[in-house]
């Protein structure tokens, strides 16, 4: 017997890849953009989103039968706000630094049109089970595409990966620079961009 | 479709139940979350007063603790200048304007230098940080910022290395002894410039957060005037 079923399985591969929500659907892009200079900003944005997108689909998706239709976006981004803001204070009393760095940022997970997205599209009509899962394959789809961007970033901005120095010190006597362009925001657009068309490519995917 | 009654009952439940879990946790993290600020805005004193912490391996809480313990006395001035009895730690800066906390470098016995905190309106938000001055009272010999909300990569430069290091040498009085603060101009600062000894490079696109950043450093020097007064004075 498989593990997952057929199903299940397609609500959690399909976000990876062929239903991405950055690089197909083209939602949350200003995260994207804000946090993807260093890579382990872009790993805490990851888990935080992972976190808050999982459980909020498994919550709604709980709820999805009491809830009554025509207060259903507010009950929605209730939920979802009291986990991003539970993020957020768990954030800030174990990793400092990072939640420093992040800033305004988890905060504006709450805004992020994967999350309701999710919420109305998904976990409105499926069991929580599914739900989670889904939650769970978007955040990871998301979050891919936000490491494989500050991947690109951090070494062609600041020479290093993860915050260690990957270009060694002998290629920048021999005048080696880091491109400054991909420390500003400018640089993800450019990245992201790239991402976007190679996937699309190797993805087979045409415009309809 | 369900009643009204039905709705307004759901989403009370509902309120309540994310706001019950919501105090919980602000309130069973707020120590450590203290603790944290409290860490950091040690880490920042230090930082001004130019301790180094390794790039690869930053302080961890209980060495900024130690650091701070043996090397940093804090006092409070009053608003001429002279030592009162009270405890940095009793200081809230945004309300009590007549008590001025001030913390000294001590090194084995002799004075390294002052650290001051300062405060003020930026472009969007409200800056927090620390500036430092050397034993001579004039010089200065760092900046730090633990807490804005500007712009990152235009007024969010402020935390950034290379214009922190722009004010390290820097002197905020001129020869007679007035007050000039610190400016902040337009592009950088040229070396034929005679009066670049109180000049800073600016950041581009941040016009306004350096006016802001110049106009309460210079309003926050001014407070602990009296005291950098007696400094030089002691120095000649």
């Amino acid at each position: 017997m498989a593990l997952l079923s057929k199903k299940s399985k397609k609500a959690i591969t399909d976000p990876l890849s062929t239903n991405n929500p950055i690089t197909l659907q083209v939602l949350g892009i200003c995260s994207a953009l804000a946090v993807t200079v260093k890579m382990d900003t872009a790993v805490v944005m990851t888990l935080a989103v992972v976190a808050v997108l999982s459980i909020s689909n498994t919550l709604i998706a709980l709820l999805r039968n009491f809830i009554p239709t025509k207060v259903r976006i507010i009950v929605q981004l209730s939920v979802i706000a009291s986990l991003v803001i539970l993020t957020d204070q768990v954030l800030k009393a174990y990793m400092y630094d990072i939640s420093k760095q992040l800033s305004v940022f988890v905060g504006l997970i709450i805004t992020n049109c994967i999350v309701m997205g999710r919420a109305e599209a998904f976990a409105m009509q499926n069991t929580p089970g599914k739900s989670f899962l889904d939650g769970l394959g978007n955040g990871l789809g998301y979050g891919g595409i936000l490491i494989a961007v500050s991947f690109f970033r951090e070494i062609l901005g600041s020479g290093t990966l993860y915050g260690f120095q990957i270009i060694p010190d002998a290629a920048y006597s021999a005048g080696y620079e880091n491109m400054g362009l991909m420390v500003l925001s400018p640089g993800a657009f450019v990245i992201l961009g790239l991402i976007v068309w190679v996937h699309r490519i190797s993805a087979n995917i045409e415009e309809e | 479709m369900r009643s009204n009654t039905y709705t307004l009952v759901f989403t009370s439940i509902i309120t309540i139940i994310l706001g019950f879990f919501l105090s919980l946790a602000a309130s069973s993290l707020k120590d450590i979350q203290d603790l944290n600020v409290e860490n950091d805005m040690k880490k920042n004193i230090l930082l001004s007063l130019g301790f180094e912490q390794n790039e690869d391996s930053p302080w961890t809480s209980d060495e900024i603790q130690k650091l701070f313990d043996k090397n940093i006395e804090g006092i409070v001035l009053n608003a001429s200048g002279q030592k009162t009895s009270k405890d940095p730690k009793d200081i809230d800066t945004v309300k009590d304007l007549e008590f001025l906390p001030i913390y000294i470098k001590k090194e084995n016995g002799t004075i390294g230098g002052y650290a001051i905190p300062i405060a003020g309106k930026g472009l969007w938000s409200t800056l927090y940080g620390y500036f430092a001055v050397e034993p001579d009272g004039r010089t200065v010999k760092g900046i730090t910022f633990y807490k804005h909300g500007e712009t990152p990569g235009l007024g969010g430069e402020i935390e950034k290395d290379w214009f922190q290091k722009n004010f390290i040498g820097k002197q905020f009085v001129n020869e007679k002894n007035e007050l000039l603060g610190i400016q902040i101009i337009k592009g950088k600062v040229q070396s034929d410039d005679k009066e670049a000894y109180h000049k800073v490079d600016g950041i581009s696109g941040a016009t306004m957060t350096g006016k802001g950043l110049e106009y309460f450093l210079k309003d926050d020097l001014s407070k602990y005037e009296p005291f950098f007064k007696q400094i030089r004075g002691e120095h000649g």
